[in-house]
């Protein structure tokens, strides 16, 4: 079966600054895919291509087998987005938003739509405005979801939210996946709400996709060693293997991908003991993957 | 209700953590034989994880043999079986005197009188419990 987003060559600029650098990629249909990376590094004008909001410089963007700039119904009807800073009209009322959205999708289902007004504890009568960011990000959710999409994308979906509202957008993921088979996009900055509910993950670094793998795999071919060397060094050698290395003096504490004993072998080579090893978290993953070159001081 | 806590600071991945857990709460008898584990989408939403961690999670256990599918009705704990291997349980166990050696060096304890407290503590626990006295 054909990927349902397939991302190809995709380049694009504002100004001067290149947001997105040459990214290819595919989503197979029902996959939790999340997208990571600091502020500026192109998640949004990521999910914007896929859209059809921005249009590819540089590159092809496919969704559902459809250019979504070429062809924007055909995309647009079978998705449902949540946008970083949930656009919604703020003067309407929560059921106004309901009526008014569902215009636009022919396939809306309303007894959802009711099933989650209950669920996520909106006032139907309560003006958008006067709604808390928790509640603004809810109702942005519903309207989002009643027509029941194929694909959902989700841009940050739950930055600045409080527990109770955080856990009902996850749960609102964990729920698409395993009731209806839905592929959902999520950008996130918080690494264990991804790391919960993603299948795979992309790590995105100044417009660059600078990993890509299934969350299993990420863990598991990744190690944390801490070595120990006979006599202080001033930075940490180049070795095969090792992402990145903070400490100083005689002790360092090491990223590695790969083959674990082929890194140990080449670690013990250049005369570093390894005193301890252990599975990376994934901020330590990730901080290994952007902060650059080996041998910096943290 | 199956309690399972996830947890991110844990450093080991999810699927181990969910494994690990639920061959405690066999080892410890929270879980009987034939006991029905909860369905994947359940407890994808109770603990808001990917179901198909999950699935993997009970995958993993059912090939050690600790809990068993029943076509059309679910997943359930096997009898009769230890859930941990020879050499999990060894290394469980010496994860647990590491952390008393080292506690015990720090406090000053000779070898002699670490002995002495284990001993000690061994035959307070055979002891006949009285029922505890609440507050």
């Amino acid at each position: 079966m054909e990927p349902q987003i397939i991302i190809e060559g995709l380049s694009h600029r504002y100004g001067r600054k290149l947001a997105l650098d040459n990214v290819s990629f595919e989503i197979p249909q029902g996959r939790v895919f999340g997208l990571v990376g600091e502020n500026g590094a192109g998640k949004t004008t990521l999910i914007k291509h896929l859209l059809g909001a921005l249009c590819p410089a540089q590159g092809k963007v496919t969704v559902f087998g459809v250019e979504p700039t070429r062809n924007p119904a055909a995309v647009l009807s079978r998705l449902g987005y949540l946008s970083e800073d949930r656009d919604l009209p703020q003067w309407m009322r929560v059921r106004e938003l309901m009526r008014y959205t569902q215009a636009f999708y022919p396939q809306w289902d309303s007894a959802y739509a009711e099933e989650l007004l209950e669920q996520f504890r909106l006032d139907p009568d309560a003006k958008i405005r006067t709604l808390s960011r928790g509640g603004k990000a809810r109702a942005g959710l519903l309207v989002a979801l009643a027509h029941r999409p194929e694909l959902l994308l989700l841009d940050e979906p739950s930055s600045g939210l409080d527990t109770v509202s955080r856990h009902d957008i996850l749960g609102v993921i964990v729920r698409s996946v395993a009731e209806e088979g839905r592929t959902v996009v999520f950008s996130s900055h918080l690494l264990d709400e991804v790391e919960r509910v993603a299948d795979d993950i992309a790590l995105f670094h100044h417009g660059r996709l600078q990993l890509l793998a299934p969350m299993d795999e990420l863990r598991a071919t990744h190690q944390r060693m801490v070595v120990s060397f006979s006599e202080a060094k001033a930075s940490f050698p180049q070795i095969p293997g090792v992402l990145h290395a903070t400490g100083e003096g005689r002790e360092w504490a090491v990223v590695c991908h790969g083959a674990p004993e082929i890194t140990r072998r080449a670690l013990e080579a250049a005369g570093a003991r390894i005193v301890e090893e252990s599975v990376p978290s994934l901020d330590t993953v990730f901080m290994a993957r952007v902060s650059g070159e080996v041998g910096a001081v943290a | 209700m199956l309690h399972l806590n996830i947890s991110q600071a844990n450093g080991l991945p999810i699927y181990l953590q969910l494994m690990q857990q639920i061959k405690a709460l066999i080892a410890t008898g929270r879980l009987n034989p034939d006991d029905e584990l909860p369905p994947v989408r359940v407890l994808a939403q109770q603990l808001v994880l990917n179901p198909n961690t999950i699935v993997r999670a009970y995958r993993e256990l059912e090939v050690a043999g600790l809990i068993y599918k029943k076509k059309g009705s679910g997943t359930f704990v096997s009898a009769q079986v230890t859930p941990y291997t020879a050499q999990e349980c060894r290394r469980l166990l010496s994860e647990r005197a590491d952390t008393l050696l080292v506690e015990a060096m720090n406090l000053g304890f000779t070898e002699e009188e670490l002995f002495d407290l284990l001993r000690e503590r061994m035959e307070h626990l055979k002891r006949p419990t009285t029922t505890k006295s609440g507050a």
